[in-house]
């Protein structure tokens, strides 16, 4: 079996807790303890149904305020697949909240309801989905039961939202009618729109294939820790331990380490303390090279022919998430990779007017839930690809020192 | 269909190998971080995956970092011993934090139900501050309750191991925040992701040993609020609380007043994963008393410093 990340966003009653929740029940994924609980409370509610948006509810300080304050993860499983849904709220934080979610996703879901069509928050999701790299976009057009199931309306709302879409950098996209109350097309297809010739959703996300998602050209090894047993067994053993970012490593093959640029081979790759020939992306091993070099946490194995950029200089946009805003001039910790060091703001570009596609060249600051394109100069180099080719060596958060908060979520654009 | 076919071809993944890498990565990420960690273990199953990744994760060295066991005194001894046994075969310092202890010292006191639930969170802050753990592993999941749902792999917690769920870190990439200052920490959740039925076939395919009271046995069980609970030291029966010799298993292990056992005949791993893959009850729903008493039990409780 294998497994799909998928993220979820959509404005505030659009239907996206009873999308989630139909996706949840329909796939037998509720447990009757949790469906008594949401019935328990949908009649005293006075709900005329179960309101299956209920089984994704949140925490007690969020209902008492009304609002959705975080993502949540959820987790369902089909004979075919294993999912985990980040589950992101629409309104409040949206920025900070779909990004976080569509950073680890294969696949989003973006809910619009066919009476409104597609609002400035669909485009500014549809947004978010393409800078974040998320390979499989599906406009889900929902409440089709509230526009009489019309394949005229469905049109509309498609044909406006692609041409939106050409605008940005979406890969793959799928349009569904659907109506989360009733479940049409959601995991069975409906009756109610024999128009509609694709697949249902969960049939969708079943089958959709994220296989050659996965950068398997780019040997990129960051190294996380250094393993070397003091036992009298592994006197001389020294191994270098982490996750593959991206390529394959092979038993024989040359690499190099940066920053150092000491070239070296491989001479054995460990997998949970077994000796393997070979070893990819995302797999956690420990390599082991034939030269006694001096290598550290930070440090990256690739090899000689394709090398990451070794650079201070950074150009990146830049998702900010603090209060306080972002300025030229200020200094963070920045985390790269396995890698940790400052980085000072030189300039921000412009700020990007997500609703509109707009650059505003005039920031001189970046608020909370902005986005720009800023640079950064770093006191020692990253070690770092553009985003667009790889999302675990091109991307970064920055960190307050004073309160060790996360503040920043960047993608590398240049280096 | 092509899709299927395509999947098959060399490097992939399955969802246990995604899982399991990316629970090593973050158990790396926290020694490599984090100057004097610790790892909570109880002998439950969870925990004894979490030890199993973790011993995968530095091999062929030890694990660099002890294990530590808040111990309400209320056990199940076949968990205690099995506690015991990992400790030798993966040869970890064992930290014990003891319940019944900091109860004798008037430090906490026993609620009138005998729960030690809510009272083992003083003797862990307490535990983890007399050590100087400035992060501790856990192995708790979060398809267990929505509260967990919500919170961070690298979840920060203040002085006094608060968690503030308006506040937290956001977490992207694999890029993970573990930055405190003195006095503040970090709990860690490696297996996050991981459901129960992903802990099990975890367990079928690495031949992982747990607890026999996970698989089905027979003992003397009484039913109370629809639970099956054991008669023993820790909970007795009342006068119409007839017990009866039962086939049962436990599917998660806490505080022995506690935990209830579910009816199941599944004696073997691979029975287990069957039941599993079918019961339509929650792990904690089906035999944790604690967690019933309020819709937000789990979320106030893990503000005041609990796992
Ligand atoms: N008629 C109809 N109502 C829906 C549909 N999906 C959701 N709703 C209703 O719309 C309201 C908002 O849905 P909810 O899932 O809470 O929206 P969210 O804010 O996006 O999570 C609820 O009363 C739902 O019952 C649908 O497909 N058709």
């Amino acid at each position: 079996m294998d497994l799909l990340r998928f993220a979820t966003a959509g404005s505030v009653d659009d239907g996206k807790s009873t999308l989630i929740g139909r996706l949840l029940y329909d796939s037998k994924s509720i447990f009757t303890d949790q469906l008594e609980a949401v019935e328990r409370a949908s009649v005293s509610m006075g709900a005329e149904y179960t309101e299956l948006a209920l089984l994704t509810d949140g925490l007690r300080a969020e209902r008492e305020q009304g609002i959705t304050i975080d993502v949540a993860y959820r987790y369902f499983a089909t004979a075919k697949r294993k999912f985990i849904i980040a589950d992101t709220p629409g309104h409040i934080q949206y920025t900070r909240n779909m990004v976080t979610g569509a950073s680890t996703a294969d696949l989003a879901i973006v809910l619009v309801d066919a009476r409104k069509g597609i609002l400035e928050q669909s485009r500014r999701h549809a947004f978010l989905v393409s800078l974040l790299r998320v390979p499989h976009l599906v406009l889900a057009i929902n409440k089709m039961d509230l526009v009489g199931w019309s394949e005229e309306r469905f049109e509309e709302i498609r044909d406006e939202f692609i041409e939106f879409a050409a605008k940005l950098d979406i890969p793959d996209l799928t349009v569904i009618p659907v109506s989360a109350l009733t479940g049409d097309n959601v995991v069975s297809m409906s009756d109610n729109m024999p128009w509609y010739t694709g697949t249902p959703l969960l049939n969708h996300l079943e089958n959709v294939y994220v296989g050659s998602d996965r950068n398997l050209v780019d040997g990129r090894f960051p190294v996380q820790y250094v393993v070397r047993p003091h036992s009298n067994q592994f006197h001389d053993y020294r191994g270098y331990a982490g996750k593959i970012a991206s390529g394959v490593m092979k038993v024989g093959d040359e690499v190099i380490v940066l920053p150092s640029g000491m070239p070296s081979r491989i001479s054995g790759i460990d997998y949970g303390g077994k000796a393997v020939e070979e070893a990819f992306a995302p797999m956690s091993v420990t390599v082991r090279l034939e030269d006694d070099i001096d290598i550290s946490r930070g440090d990256m194995i690739c090899r000689p022919n394709n090398q990451p950029e070794v650079s201070q200089d950074i150009d990146a946009m830049v998702a900010w998430m603090s209060d306080e805003p972002l300025r030229p001039g200020q200094k963070f910790a920045i985390k790269h990779t396995t890698r940790r060091t400052r980085a000072f703001v030189k300039d921000i570009y412009y700020e990007l007017d997500v609703n509109t596609l707009h650059r505003n060249e005039g920031a001189s600051a970046l608020q909370l839930n902005m986005i720009g394109r800023v640079k950064l100069r770093t006191t020692s180099p990253l070690l770092a690809d553009p985003y667009s080719r790889n999302r675990e060596t091109g991307g970064f958060v920055l960190i307050d020192e004073r309160s060790n908060a996360t503040v920043g979520a960047g993608m590398v654009v240049r280096a | 269909m092509i899709d299927t076919d395509r999947r098959q071809t060399k490097r992939h993944l399955t969802q246990l190998q995604v899982l399991e890498a990316e629970a090593i990565y973050i158990i790396r990420e926290v020694v490599a971080e984090v100057e004097n960690p610790a790892m909570m273990f109880s002998g439950g199953k969870d925990s004894i995956v979490m030890l199993h990744l973790a011993a995968k994760a530095f091999a062929p060295s030890a694990i660099p970092f002890p294990v530590l066991h808040i111990d309400t005194g209320h056990n199940f001894p076949e968990v205690l011993e099995f506690r015991d046994l990992c400790v030798s075969k993966y040869r970890v310092n064992l930290v014990v934090g003891s319940v019944q202890d900091a109860i004798d010292r008037n430090v906490v006191f026993e609620d009138r139900s005998g729960s030690r639930n809510r009272i083992q969170t003083p003797v862990l802050l307490e535990t983890a501050a007399k050590h100087g753990f400035n992060a501790l592993m856990g192995g708790a999941r979060r398809d267990e309750e929505k509260a967990r749902a919500k919170e961070r792999v690298f979840s920060f917690r203040d002085e006094f191991g608060q968690w503030d769920p308006k506040s937290q870190r956001p977490e992207l990439w694999s890029i993970y925040n573990a930055q405190v200052h003195v006095g503040e920490s970090i709990r860690v959740f490696p297996l996050s992701n991981w459901t129960e039925l992903d802990i099990w076939e975890y367990i079928a395919a690495e031949g992982i040993g747990v607890p026999p009271i996970y698989y089905a046995h027979q003992r003397e069980v009484f039913e109370r609020n629809g639970m099956w609970f054991a008669a023993n030291n820790f909970c007795q029966p009342t006068a119409n609380e007839p017990t009866e010799v039962k086939s049962v298993r436990y599917r998660t292990v806490g505080d022995a007043t506690l935990t209830a056992a579910v009816l199941s005949e599944a004696d073997t791993v691979e029975k287990v994963i069957e039941e599993v893959s079918v019961t339509r009850i929650t792990e904690r729903g089906a035999t944790r008393g604690d967690d019933k008493f309020s819709e937000a039990a789990m979320e106030d409780r893990k503000k005041e410093g609990y796992f």
